[in-house]
């Protein structure tokens, strides 16, 4: 495939990176990432990596534009409140690029569809705000053998890991199974700075991106911590676990599970 | 040595007059990506900065300058050897 004169000066400040180069703005273009969630993880993400030229962007949310989201939620504007955010985010991102497919899924993910919807991706950049589908993407990238770029935000601070199955830990290595309800801040008790998730959603493209051009370090095995309060960073290294439940030498996790949601924190 | 530089016979030639920078350098690059190690590529240009610039970026990516010339008026003729991948 040839570049045309528009995507020559679309991508010229790729193409002049000796990372990149032609060659790797092919390989973007050839990609495919799933994005669960269009939130506050999920929209800078899936901003950056359509402006990157990704060529097929797959984008999972049940939910609705609603004015809360605003406030960081940029791939949706006032216009969209009450339409499918999976549907914001499609023109949205068309709009900015049109050399990237998206593709909305506005279904929420289950173990009986999660499989059969991510099998065509590359990788998968995980959005989430929910421990049920945290737990459910981390289990079945691994059974599946996907990279994963997981994020989460609460309040003022973030982090991000990447994981790469059968070489880093899991996020159950990190954490084994899903807080008890009681644990988790009731929607009443959640607030969060609306940039956060900006910052944390393109760290999360940023190591997408790098992982699918094969440049750089990625933070496998490796949590990076942010606290926006503090402006500080850590990187705090993390194990596998050899008693891991879906990564672990004896896996007793050999079927995706569906975790009951409770109320808790919608970012 | 210019008699000898003028013998080289490039494996692609691309004309880039009209073109500024950093598309000189950027149309350059993409040229030189699909040649193999050890090939030449010939560049036209008009655009006076990209006579310095593009070989400097060439050399900054490990290629190979073999000459900058001034062929007439305007147009300058620049040589480049893909020294690596």
């Amino acid at each position: 495939m040839d570049f045309s004169e528009e995507q020559i000066k679309r991508y010229s400040r790729h193409i002049i990176l000796s990372e990149v180069g032609g060659r790797g703005q092919k390989k973007l273009l050839n990609s495919k990432v799933f994005l669960v969630g269009a939130g506050g993880l999920g929209s800078p993400a899936a901003f950056y990596l359509a402006a990157a030229g990704v060529g097929k962007l797959g984008i999972v949310d049940n939910d609705d534009v609603d004015h809360s989201n605003l406030q960081r939620q940029i791939l949706h504007s006032s216009k969209d409140v009450g339409f499918p955010k999976a549907l914001s985010a499609k023109a949205t991102l068309e709009a900015l690029n049109p050399d990237v497919e998206v593709i909305p899924y506005m279904q929420r993910l289950t173990s009986e569809n999660i499989m059969d919807i991510i099998k065509d991706y590359d990788v998968i950049l995980d959005g989430s705000d929910n421990f049920p589908t945290r737990y459910l993407v981390n289990d079945a990238c691994v059974l599946m053998g996907k990279p994963l770029s997981h994020g989460s935000i609460f309040k003022f601070e973030g982090q991000v890991t990447t994981i790469v199955p059968g070489e880093t830990p899991c996020y159950r290595c990190l954490f084994e199974t899903p807080p008890p309800a009681d644990m988790v801040p009731s929607c009443q008790e959640a607030g969060v700075l609306g940039v956060l998730p900006g910052v944390i959603g393109c760290i999360q493209a940023t190591e997408v991106v790098k992982l699918l051009l094969g440049k750089g370090e990625l933070l496998k095995g490796k949590l990076l911590l942010y606290n926006a309060l503090t402006m500080e960073f850590n990187k705090v290294r993390i194990r596998k676990n050899p008693n891991c439940p879906v990564c672990g030498e004896k896996p007793t996790i050999k079927e995706l599970i569906d975790y009951q949601e409770f109320c808790q924190v919608h970012f | 040595m210019k008699s000898d530089t003028k013998k080289i016979i490039p494996n692609r030639r691309i004309d880039l007059k009209g073109e500024v920078c950093p598309y000189t350098f950027v149309k350059s690059k993409l040229a030189m990506e699909e040649l193999r190690l050890g090939e030449v590529l010939e560049v036209i240009v008009d655009h006076e900065p990209a006579v310095e610039n593009v070989p400097k970026s060439m050399q900054n990516e490990g290629q190979k300058v073999l000459t900058v010339e001034k062929i007439s008026g305007a147009d300058w003729r620049m040589v480049f050897k893909k020294e690596i991948e």
